[in-house]
């Protein structure tokens, strides 16, 4: 009973050799060996170690992970100063990758191993043994059904005929006749056997190119201000995740120039008013020895150049400012990232201005491309679009602290060595710049212009006055393609493995004592088959009809053709 | 009235006529036990038919008996019922003001229904009722009338009350093809799952109550006596469950293909990969348990409806809830 849906002659319900353990009751190292193994590859141990997968999976969702999100595994240790690093020595932010969670599943695929590779060879086996003697009584087994032959048949050729049938629809079949009947027993499915051990091992083949394969891809990013241009070699990174083997030499250094950048806004449902609609990053791609040629990246398409796939991940705003010293000589000019903060795309960014000028300055920038104002006076922006922009600027001057060989980030000031001149709590207030405006910095240090990006512009139109950024993601993973293989195996393999019946069906032809031939018919499930009995029945319909059409009949001839 | 007012107005349209069906569906429950006290009532005076009706529901039942005709080899074989009929033709009268509610709701936005939680939810419930009706075609399930109808009223409820969102356009994370198939093949696969479940809870019943009628005791909960066998139960549980695995591998394989369209990378252990994984591994483990020696029955049964709460946990509370890339419930 407990094997019913699979084959009986699977490897895992072979009857345990009984009194093993009792007539060997010291067992060898290499007899523990064999018990662990045996244990490892037996079903129960997968049953149990997929279970404790599943567990073992569910902590990673309920902690922030260092993989997919850094940021919330820092706030989780603000949050929880003694609970995280605690959390931390048993790897819980790092859960996909820990010992524990690799354990399961390593042990759980050489599980899958130590049992794929047996049944392969059984079923290789069973593929070439020819189907089992029909059994003496057809009468209790599965849709038996009689049919009564024509009269002057003969048992050998009903016989032939069903023999015929079975193989014309994909049966193995076997002859088996004695003195008084003749029998065919014809067995079909082992397609299904195959189907399962290709599922099983294509996993293996997903586990093995994904595990070692990852290694040898990189992921980098990088950020694009319109009319910027990219090099795709390790320098011109923002940041870099090469993979274990990756040889840096690989990369193909191509060019990208992000051309512009435009975005969708809806502005006709009010319900959705401001959401964006579409993105797109225009670009110039030229690769290596070859002419430029225009590009896009949009967000669900990514550019696949260069061996590598360009992702369109992030975008906003990157005001170009311009610092002067008192004299009107330009000390810094750039186009500068300011990342979004919301919805509407109020965006903080960093300035600094390390040389040049009396002191060194740092300045924290909002910018609001839709500036409005809350009751309380505070600024935000209410639309994402470039409607009535908006700079102010909180100026700083003093130690810009990027002497002391400590790397600082592009997007944060520490002010702690900063005296504040112009914020919300000093008596001058934030500097407020629209593009094309110029402002005098305080304390006498110099100006600071918000320039136009496009100078040309009608008056009152901003539509084009500040650049866009893009942040990419460049991604090279050589194993890609395997990985879909495999999964497609996957899935081919689960559809004939659980929907091919496997079968076994008798067609017997028995002389009756009073002459005449009497035909039984049944099967055999192997596995759960609700189609068994229907497939019985429309074999012994169309054996018998067969049998009575003259066109097909070679036992009885037929009158017209004599 | 636009579109989506009306889609809405067909919605709760859709949900008191579920409302109804689920009554005809708890009378016909409540007859079946009062047949079954009529019949026991009966036994008592003939001690040989209590003989024979403990026989038919033993574990005779074979595999290839039970896969001829199901809900022959009930107990209490239990004959028409008006208020069955009723139910069903009151599901599918619901069903069609669902599929209005669905299709307007597309109509108004534009694309397919199913961008966000409301919509997912009215989508998902939509299959289950489906798929309910398509399999009643085939085998006699109506006895599942008053779970499904139920799930389905408190789903639109929760969807109505807490998920609602007015339409909206697709933000560009989500405008591609695998939307329309990750997404749709997902919610099939749920709806597979959700009658799976059905089977193997009353499959647990029925299990309870072959061994209290094998030990000669009292049984509670009469109906159960004219369902199906629980063998029959796990087997039929085990078929719309595979297919509901089937489609859910699918989903896990669609919705990497997205990923890697998106956020390139076809994995990243994001939370609503995790659980779609882990339900995956459950299902897995439950198919498993039908060939491994001593987990068939109603181990196998309490997999299948760990792997629905899952199902149901992810939707519900991983959708809502839990940080991710996939903040999609529009709320
Ligand atoms: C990575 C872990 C595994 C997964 C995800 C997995 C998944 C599955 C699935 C989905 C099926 C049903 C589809 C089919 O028959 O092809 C199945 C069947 C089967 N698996 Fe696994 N499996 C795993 C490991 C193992 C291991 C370690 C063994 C050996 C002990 C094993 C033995 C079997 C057997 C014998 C069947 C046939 C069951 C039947 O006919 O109902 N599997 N497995």
């Amino acid at each position: 009973m407990a094997t019913l849906s699979r084959p009986s002659d699977h490897y895992d319900s072979r009857p345990a050799r009984p009194g093993a353990d009792v007539t060997q009751p010291r067992l060898g190292t290499s007899g523990w060996l064999r018990w662990f193994w045996r244990q490892l590859t037996s079903m129960r141990t997968a049953l149990f170690l997929l279970l404790l997968l599943a567990i073992a999976a569910v902590p990673g969702s309920l902690v922030p992970q260092r993989s997919s999100d850094p940021n919330g595994v820092t706030q989780y240790f603000a949050n929880n100063p003694d609970l995280a690093p605690a959390l931390d020595t048993i790897q819980a932010f790092d859960v996909y990758s820990s010992a524990w969670f690799s354990a399961i599943y390593l042990l759980l695929f050489v599980s899958l191993i130590g049992c794929v590779i047996p049944r392969t060879k059984h079923h290789l086996q069973a593929l070439r043994a020819t189907p089992p003697k029909t059994p003496a009584r057809l009468a209790r087994l599965a849709g038996f059904t009689t049919r009564d032959a024509p009269a002057g048949t003969d048992p050998a050729a009903a016989i032939d005929s069903a023999r015929g049938l079975l193989k014309e629809s994909g049966y193995r079949v076997a002859r088996f006749d004695t003195e008084r009947e003749a029998s065919v027993s014809a067995e079909r499915g082992y397609l299904r056997e195959t189907g399962n051990l290709v599922f099983h091992s294509a996993l293996v083949g997903i586990l093995i190119t994904v595990g070692f394969g990852s290694g040898f891809g990189f992921s980098g990013q990088r950020v694009l201000v319109e009319g910027q241009t990219f090099v795709n070699s390790l320098l011109a990174y923002d940041s870099f995740n090469p993979g274990r083997f990756f040889d840096d030499a690989g990369l193909d250094p191509y060019k990208l120039k992000l051309d512009d950048f435009t975005v969708d806004y809806e502005t006709e449902n009010l319900k959705a008013f401001g959401q964006p609609l579409d993105f797109t990053a225009d670009v110039t791609v030229t690769p290596r020895g070859e002419d430029p040629e225009p590009a896009a990246v949009k967000v669900n398409a990514p550019l696949r150049t260069g061996g590598t796939d360009v992702y369109l991940l992030g975008n906003g705003y990157a005001p170009t400012i311009t610092v002067k010293d008192p004299a009107g000589k330009v000390v810094f000019t750039d186009s500068i990232p300011f990342l979004p903060q919301d919805a509407n795309l109020t965006s903080l960014g960093v300035v600094k201005v390390p040389d040049g000028l009396k002191k060194q300055v740092g300045m924290i920038g909002f910018f609001y491309p839709t500036q409005a104002e809350a009751q309380s006076g505070a600024y935000f922006s209410s639309f994402p679009d470039l409607e009535y922009p908006l700079l102010t600027l909180n100026v700083y001057a003093g130690d810009l602290g990027l002497d002391e060989g400590v790397p600082t980030s592009v997007y944060s000031l520490d002010t702690d060595k900063m005296d504040a001149l112009a914020t919300r709590t000093t008596t001058v207030k934030p500097l407020e710049l629209k593009p094309g405006e110029t402002q005098q910095l305080p304390g006498g240090l110099g100006s600071v212009t918000f320039e136009e990006a496009n100078p040309g512009a009608k008056k009152g139109d901003f539509s084009g006055s500040v650049l866009r950024f893009a942040s990419f993601d460049i991604h090279h993973d050589p194993t890609q393609g395997w990985v879909l293989l495999f999964a497609v195996l996957v899935l081919l393999g689960l559809l004939t493995s659980l929907f091919v019946p496997r079968r076994r069906v008798w067609v017997k032809a028995v002389r009756q004592d009073d002459g005449s031939v009497r035909l039984e018919y049944a099967g055999l499930a192997r596995g759960d088959d609700p189609a068994l009995e229907a497939a019985v029945a429309a074999l012994a319909d169309r054996h018998s009809a067969r049998l009575t059409s003259p066109a097909s009949a070679p036992l009885a001839p037929a009158p017209e053709q004599t | 009235m636009n579109l989506n007012e009306l889609s809405i107005l067909s919605l709760y349209s859709a949900m008191g006529v579920y409302a109804l069906a689920f009554i005809a569906f708890s009378i016909d429950l409540a007859r079946r036990s009062s047949a079954v006290g009529a019949v026991q009532a009966d036994e008592l005076s003939s001690p040989e038919a209590r003989g024979a009706a403990e026989a038919a529901s033993g574990g005779t039942t074979t595999l290839t008996r039970i896969s001829t005709r199901i809900a022959n080899d009930a107990a209490t074989p239990y004959g028409r019922s008006a208020s069955l009929r009723v139910g069903v033709s009151l599901t599918v009268l619901a069903w069609a003001l669902h599929l209005a509610a669905d299709v307007l709701r597309g109509l108004a936005a534009g694309r397919v229904p199913w961008a966000n939680m409301y919509e997912f939810a009215m989508t998902g419930t939509l299959l289950i009722v489906t798929v309910f009706l398509i399999v009643l075609t085939r085998a006699d399930l109506r006895f599942l009338g008053t779970f499904v109808t139920g799930l389905v009223l408190i789903l639109l409820g929760i969807a109505a009350l807490r998920f609602y969102v007015e339409v909206a356009p697709l933000p560009p994370a989500l405008q591609s093809v695998w939307l329309v198939i990750h997404v749709f093949v997902a919610s099939l696969g749920t709806g597979f799952f959700a009658l799976g479940f059905a089977l193997s809870a009353v499959q647990l019943l029925q299990f309870r109550r072959e061994s209290l009628v094998a030990e000669a005791r009292a049984t509670r909960l009469r109906f159960v006596a004219t369902l199906p066998s629980s063998a029959t139960l796990e087997n039929l549980a085990y078929r719309v469950n595979i297919i509901g695995f089937i489609l859910w591998t699918f989903t896990l394989m669609a919705g990497s293909i997205w990923a890697e369209k998106a956020w390139g990378r076809y994995w990243g252990w994001d939370t609503k990969e995790v659980w779609t994984f882990i339900i995956w591994t459950i299902y897995a483990g439950y198919i498993h348990a039908r060939a491994t020696r001593g987990w068939r029955g109603s181990r196998s049964a309490w997999l299948a409806i760990i792997g629905f709460s899952a199902v149901l946990f992810n939707f519900g509370i991983v959708n809502v809830f839990f940080k991710g890339l996939h903040a999609y419930s529009g709320l």
